[in-house]
């Protein structure tokens, strides 16, 4: 049952990935259907909702006031989280974070884990880790069990399987479950899947998770769920394992109250998730007897520590983002290499990486702000891809063709002489590549052509444009010629 | 009002017609237009590509070329945008890195007088009847930076509205974007045409004859795809509707002689 993760190390660029993706006619109409369901759903409860505005104010100021003292509000976390009964452990990074695990689900004494969706454990690559240790991970969302049957990659942070449709699930649990003659209403995906889990959930003794927050001031953890898979995850096996970034933590209780009304309706249309679960440590004769958070960094403390990029990390994985974003409507997730796809995606993977990895994703987006409209945090996403940009353009060096090109260029725009002279250059440079479209013959009712001719070709990175668009040749007189004459006459 | 036009450096080289729309525009509603020679660019691009040491010397330029002016206008949002989100920072970092320490004070003076020119017309003018004249089916394609950064809301359809002749049709999808975003045309190129099938789609399923936006370069990414079909459909400038009147159609008509090349 092992895949390929998807890795920011090892992933194509942005671009090359996006182009292949894009011939997948299937993959796009999936995408495209799934991310309209989603936008118009959610666009419906946002309207209902007078205070949106108020309460996106209100969780962007407490997401980054939790930031900004991080360190004061993990301390609190684990104090109370191990005053109530849990254990707290420490990760610097995917590794350390694979290795705590590992070793807590052998001292559990089980050869076996549930999974509830969690994309930390994605991000760490935690199955691999498990498997490679002897441990069956069987992940307990449909979506997950869909892209764990499949040997798949999740492609969106909250529907991980959203680029597949009804036919091609069925003939993934038809082959994998065993089922030939399952049928392809949604109730008899369901059944199989139910079937499939519930003898996991009665027989698997260890569960691990992520969470969606962590309250400082009672040590307690949240999450919110579509399926009812986390609340068994969470209730029947014996231990619970925790992987959870630094950066979920609240201050406090009370800070929920905008949180989880932004959540649900940003992610999945809904007034309200259908399982809210919130815990803190062990209680006798309920639940689960031990309990373990593994707090990760891995490149967290690195973004934190960029006051510009810090606001990535407000981030409450609703998916609101990707939904409305138009390039990854148009790709899918899978383009970007990474387990968080989209605009959130595009800031946190390279972020993540220490800017190593991943320097095509700060490019993969017109800037258009889809984004940032829709988020629950108001995090600047363009205002984020703008600044990594300049890091990447920093990295690469000011000898990199790109650079030397935007240097001239920028030099031209600092004097009125020299752009005089380039758009005199550039009329002429275009002249061998305009086909004109003046006419050798005339047409009753029809005036001479005043309009430039068009560019069909361009060489370079520039072809890029006219492989599928033309443009429109230079006038043959800009604007300020025009003017200086107007002045004269 | 004396209203100091900022031509910006695309249209200035590829879309001339539209500067002179805005003056006729101006100059038809009373006011007198000057145009700064030192102008150039905004420094959008280089911003927005990651070159930020190099566009940070066209602030300076900006200000010292406009900080006089009445009103600013521009037939441009996205690079209205540019200024009014970036342009405080930059100056910030100017001043930070020890360069001119009036900047600052000059940026936050000058800002509040730059106007996109639909913007210009309906919130500064408070008009939304320039007494244009366009007997033509035309779509308004609402450009991402008009949207969402200056808030243009329905602004500009108000004045396509109240030209006379014209039947506005609403394009599906509105706040879609097109695709170009600048550098991202041509460094995703594959993505960035995707995006603009779809718009293109929109476009022709209105049935209009013509699509128009307050930014050229959304309109030269979107033209770029319909005569690369050869769809017949033309993009135009908001202005270049604006500035059309019955008289100067008349006159149009008059000197469309036939001419054998």
């Amino acid at each position: 049952m092992s895949r390929v993760p998807l890795d920011p190390r090892t992933a194509p660029a942005f671009q090359t990935a996006a182009k292949m993706l894009l011939g997948d006619a299937q993959l796009r109409k999936n995408v495209r259907h799934a991310t309209d369901v989603i936008q118009n759903k959610r666009r419906k409860l946002v309207e209902e909702k007078h205070d949106w505005q108020l309460l996106r104010e209100s969780a962007r100021q407490i997401r980054a006031h939790a930031l900004q003292h991080l360190d004061v509000y993990l301390d609190e976390f684990e104090r109370n989280f191990t005053r109530a009964g849990g254990v707290v452990h420490w990760a610097r990074d995917a590794a350390e974070a694979q290795r705590i695990v590992v070793a807590l689900v052998k001292e559990s004494g089980s050869s076996e884990v549930i999974k509830i969706k969690s994309m930390t454990t994605e991000e760490v690559q935690l199955n691999n880790a498990l498997e490679a240790a002897g441990i069956r991970a069987y992940e307990t969302d449909l979506a997950e069990l869909i892209i764990q049957l499949g040997e798949d990659q999740p492609s969106h942070i909250v529907v991980p399987a959203l680029h597949k449709n009804r036919a091609q699930i069925r003939e993934i649990f038809r082959r994998t479950m065993n089922l030939p003659d399952l049928g392809d209403k949604p109730a008899d995906l369901a059944d199989a899947a139910r079937r499939f889990l519930r003898e996991k959930f009665l027989r698997v003794k260890t569960a691990v998770s992520g969470a969606n927050f962590l309250i400082a001031e009672t040590g307690g953890i949240c999450i919110v769920e579509s399926e009812g898979n986390g609340r068994m995850c969470l209730t029947l096996p014996e231990t619970l394992i925790s992987v959870v970034g630094i950066e979920k933590v609240i201050p406090r209780w009370q800070d929920l109250e905008p949180l989880i009304q932004l959540l649900p309706r940003s992610a999945t249309g809904e007034r309200m998730n259908p399982y809210n679960s919130l815990w803190s440590g062990v209680h006798p004769g309920d639940g689960p007897r031990a309990m373990h958070v593994v707090l990760l960094d891995n490149g967290r403390t690195n973004v934190l520590a960029d006051s510009e990029g810090r606001q990535t990390l407000q981030c409450i994985r609703c998916a609101a983002c990707q939904n409305a974003c138009p390039v990854y409507r148009q790709t899918g997730g899978h383009a970007y290499g990474s387990v968080y796809a989209g605009p959130i995606g595009a800031i946190l993977t390279p972020q993540l990486m220490h800017m190593e990895h991943s320097q095509t994703l700060p490019y993969a987006s017109s800037l258009c702000g889809a984004c940032y409209e829709v988020c629950p945090v108001k995090i600047n996403i363009p205002e984020v891809l703008i600044h990594l940009r300049n890091k990447v353009v920093e990295q690469n060096g000011w000898y990199a063709p790109e650079s030397l090109a935007m240097k001239a260029v920028a030099a031209v725009f600092r004097s009125e002489r020299r752009f005089r002279a380039a758009q005199r250059l550039g009329r002429i440079a275009e002249l061998p590549l305009v086909k004109s479209e003046k006419r050798s013959f005339s047409i009753v009712g029809q005036k001479q052509a005043t309009k430039p001719g068009w560019i069909g070709w361009l060489p370079g990175l520039l072809g890029g444009w006219t492989d599928t668009r033309d443009l429109q040749a230079m006038p043959k007189e800009t604007f300020r010629d025009w003017w200086e004459k107007r002045g004269k006459a | 009002m004396k209203v100091a036009l900022f031509i910006t450096c695309y249209n200035d080289t590829l879309f001339p017609a539209t500067g002179k729309a805005v003056v006729d525009v101006l100059e038809r509603l009373g006011h007198t237009v000057e145009f700064p020679p030192g102008q150039t660019c905004c420094g959008q691009m280089h911003w927005n590509t990651g070159y930020q040491v190099e566009a940070l010397p066209l602030l300076p330029r900006f200000v010292s070329q406009f900080e006089h002016a009445e009103a600013v206008v521009v037939p441009s949002s996205s690079c209205v945008a540019m200024m009014r989100e970036h342009y405080p920072m930059m100056a910030e970092r100017i001043v930070a890195e020890g360069g001119d320490a009036t900047l600052r004070q000059r940026t936050a003076a000058l800002l509040p007088r730059v106007w996109e020119f639909s913007e210009f017309l309906t919130k500064k003018l408070g008009l939304t009847d320039v007494g244009a004249y366009y007997p033509h089916r035309v779509t308004y394609h609402a450009s991402c930076h008009g949207l969402r950064s200056l808030g243009l809301g329905d602004g500009p359809q108000k004045l396509l509205n109240a030209v006379r002749g014209l039947e506005l049709v609403e394009i599906a999808n509105l706040e879609q974007c097109c695709g170009f975003g600048g550098t991202f045309a041509v460094k995703n190129a594959d993505v960035s045409s995707a995006m603009l099938s779809e718009k293109t789609r929109a476009v022709l399923n209105t049935g209009a004859e013509e699509c128009t936006a307050c930014d050229n370069s959304c309109l030269m990414h979107i033209q770029g795809a319909l005569h690369r079909q050869r769809t017949g459909v033309m993009t135009r400038h908001i202005a270049e509707i604006l500035a059309n009147t019955e008289a100067s159609e008349a006159a149009n008509d008059t000197d469309g002689t036939e001419v054998t090349l």
